[in-house]
């Protein structure tokens, strides 16, 4: 079960991250967007090609206000 | 040192102390107030006050996307202008700021980072050991490290020694509003370091960022004291005014503080009756 921001998704293993974003709403263009997969970042520029093992733990971060 | 509070006027004549461009790691800032852009009711007052404040660097947060998020904060900043300064708030070790700052670095297109490692979830006092552990590691990796640290002249100087592009020491715990309660540490503080000082965290109103800048920070960062003000754009503007009051103050030199009067009319020619 690949977990989504801290929640079980329907996301299957060998899906990308970028079919990770679509389920958020965001495509390859999302501005202001990072991605970690099991505490290791994933640059944008792997979102496409970098599939999801089983039971990955995948962070979609953007801005919110603080400091 | 006789007074800590009466840091020393620069000599007459030295332009450079009166010139008001703030330079951080190579990058010019006219303005010394850096703004946090948490705690605003909306995204519509944080742009005005930031338009008020003048600020060019303003800190934000990394957090989950979260779909049903109305506005976009980053394009609300891009139209205002500023640059990024993300942080790593809510950070309790090494590990995870350092990571938070990666993905900070991703997603912003940028290497600066406000380095902030939590040792304590009541004050949200920094964790010196976790901090000069993130701080080095990211030094290493190329960033532009801003650490919030403690009043502590050792601690800051550890960090600008070990290539900090600043120090952010903090007036009294965040969000707390309780002003600078160690005066004389954080003007220990400039003197401790080569680096920028910009005081972080306590600040509660105008004259808080005033002191801070007539002890000889070179900026001040404000984040609750203006969005949670009743009047957030008022209070940018109050914060402005303040930050350049207490900037010019010091480069003015003020008096010596004395027990008796000193009269500032002449008593030659007074009149005898």
């Amino acid at each position: 079960m690949i977990v989504l921001n801290g929640e079980h998704s329907d996301v299957r293993a060998g899906e990308t991250v970028v079919a990770v974003l679509a389920r958020l709403g965001l495509g390859l263009d999302a501005r202001g967007v990072a991605v970690a997969v099991d505490g290791e970042v994933v640059p944008r520029a792997s979102w496409d090609s970098f599939a999801l093992a089983e039971d990955a733990r995948v962070e979609v971060l953007t801005a919110m206000q603080g400091g | 040192m006789a007074d800590a509070l009466s840091p020393s006027p620069p000599a007459p004549g030295d332009d450079a102390a009166y010139d008001d461009v703030l330079t951080i790691a190579g990058r010019p800032l006219r303005s010394r107030l850096l703004l946090g852009t948490g705690g605003f009711p909306s995204l519509e007052v944080m742009a005005e006050a930031i338009a008020a404040s003048d600020s060019e660097l303003v800190t934000v947060a990394l957090r989950r996307v979260d779909p049903t998020a109305r506005g976009s904060l980053i394009d609300v900043l891009a139209d205002a202008g500023v640059q990024l300064l993300p942080n790593t708030a809510g950070c309790h070790t090494a590990r995870d700021a350092v990571l938070t700052a990666r993905l900070a670095r991703e997603a912003f297109a940028t290497g600066w980072v406000k380095l902030e490692v939590i040792g304590d979830e009541d004050t949200l006092l920094p964790d010196a050991p976790e901090l000069l552990r993130a701080a080095e590691e990211l030094l290493d990796d190329g960033f532009v490290v801003l650490p919030y640290t403690t009043d502590d002249p050792v601690l800051a100087r550890r960090l600008a020694d070990l290539g900090c592009a600043a120090v952010m020491p903090l007036g009294s715990p965040i969000g707390s509003g309780m002003g600078i309660r160690n005066p004389y540490n954080i003007a220990l503080i400039r003197e401790a370091v080569d680096v920028p000082v910009v005081l972080d965290a306590g600040i509660g109103t105008a004259s808080d960022a005033a002191l801070a800048m007539e002890l000889g920070c070179d900026a001040v960062m404000a984040a609750s004291a203006i969005s949670r003000a009743q009047d957030p754009v008022a209070m940018a503007r109050a914060m402005r005014a303040a930050v350049q009051a207490g900037r010019l103050a010091h480069g003015a030199g003020r008096i010596p503080r004395r027990l008796y009067a000193t009269a500032s009319t002449p008593d030659e020619g007074l009149a005898a009756f």
